[in-house]
């Protein structure tokens, strides 16, 4: 087992967590791409075809699950990119800390959009 | 346990020419991975218009998507998209295998293969993303 060298804690969440949502980015973006590129063409998209798949309610929780997935890869992949280079003590405190309050803002105003596109308020 | 060995800095990125086939898969799946969340988040602020449109003014969601769609600078960055993603898939792919040390001797052919591969599939994408009412 020597000679290997891996940045990851193979026993850590977030490493299967990285593993499981890039497995399920894979699928859903190949889904999300053959929707509005072949299926549909993306310079032929109205408000209403949007409303119309999105009040679908598995479509729009797939698309929510989409969102979650991303955001999550995306934000714990720069935070691994940032502790790879280095940072430690107070920086990857506030790393860590500023990436989740992004990935908190991007799904919530994603989640946002998605209520808007089905047609669902909250009073 | 695992090990480290000593490749020097690939923050360094003065001695490029030295780097080797591991050490650019290292640093092009950094990049792809920057764009990719920078693209997100843009997106999601595009998206946004639906909440203008919801409330009463469809035609603001559906003009910045249809007038963005009309730009061939927006259509060709679509295509740099697709190949940023595919490279970002292939090589998510060939880095599970070398974290779970298998193929570990064939690392540099995997990292040419997701480069081929990516071409392949980006040049076949471009009549999809050219046709229909581009400017």
């Amino acid at each position: 087992m020597a000679e290997r060298y891996s940045s990851f804690e193979p026993n850590g969440a977030t490493w299967l967590l990285q593993r499981i949502t890039a497995a399920l980015l894979v699928v859903l973006l190949a889904f999300h791409f053959f929707q509005l590129h072949f299926l549909n063409h993306a310079y032929e998209v109205t408000f209403a075809d949007t409303q119309a798949r999105m009040e679908d309610p598995a479509y729009f929780a797939t698309m929510v699950l989409f969102l979650v997935a991303a955001a999550f890869h995306g934000l714990n992949g720069i935070y691994n990119a940032l502790v790879n280079q280095g940072i430690e003590g107070t920086r990857k405190t506030i790393a860590k800390y500023g990436l989740t309050l992004a990935g908190i803002v991007l799904v919530a105003q994603g989640i946002r959009v998605a209520m808007a596109m089905a047609g669902v308020t909250i009073s | 346990m695992s090990q480290s060995y000593d490749r020097g800095l690939i923050e360094d990125f003065g001695r490029w020419r030295e780097f080797s086939a591991g050490m650019w898969a290292w640093i092009l799946h950094k990049f792809t991975g920057w764009v990719l969340i920078g693209y997100l988040f843009m997106h999601i602020a595009v998206l946004s218009t639906a909440i203008d449109a919801a409330s009463g003014d469809p035609a603001t969601y559906t003009d910045t998507i249809q007038g963005l769609e009309s730009l061939l600078v927006v259509r060709v960055l679509e295509i740099g998209l697709l190949a940023t993603a595919v490279f970002h898939i292939l090589n998510g792919v060939r880095l599970l295998m070398v974290d779970l040390g298998v193929g570990l001797e064939a690392q540099d052919k995997s990292f040419y293969a997701s480069l081929v591969v990516t071409g392949g599939i980006v040049v076949a994408s471009v009549p999809t993303f050219l046709g229909g009412g581009v400017v």
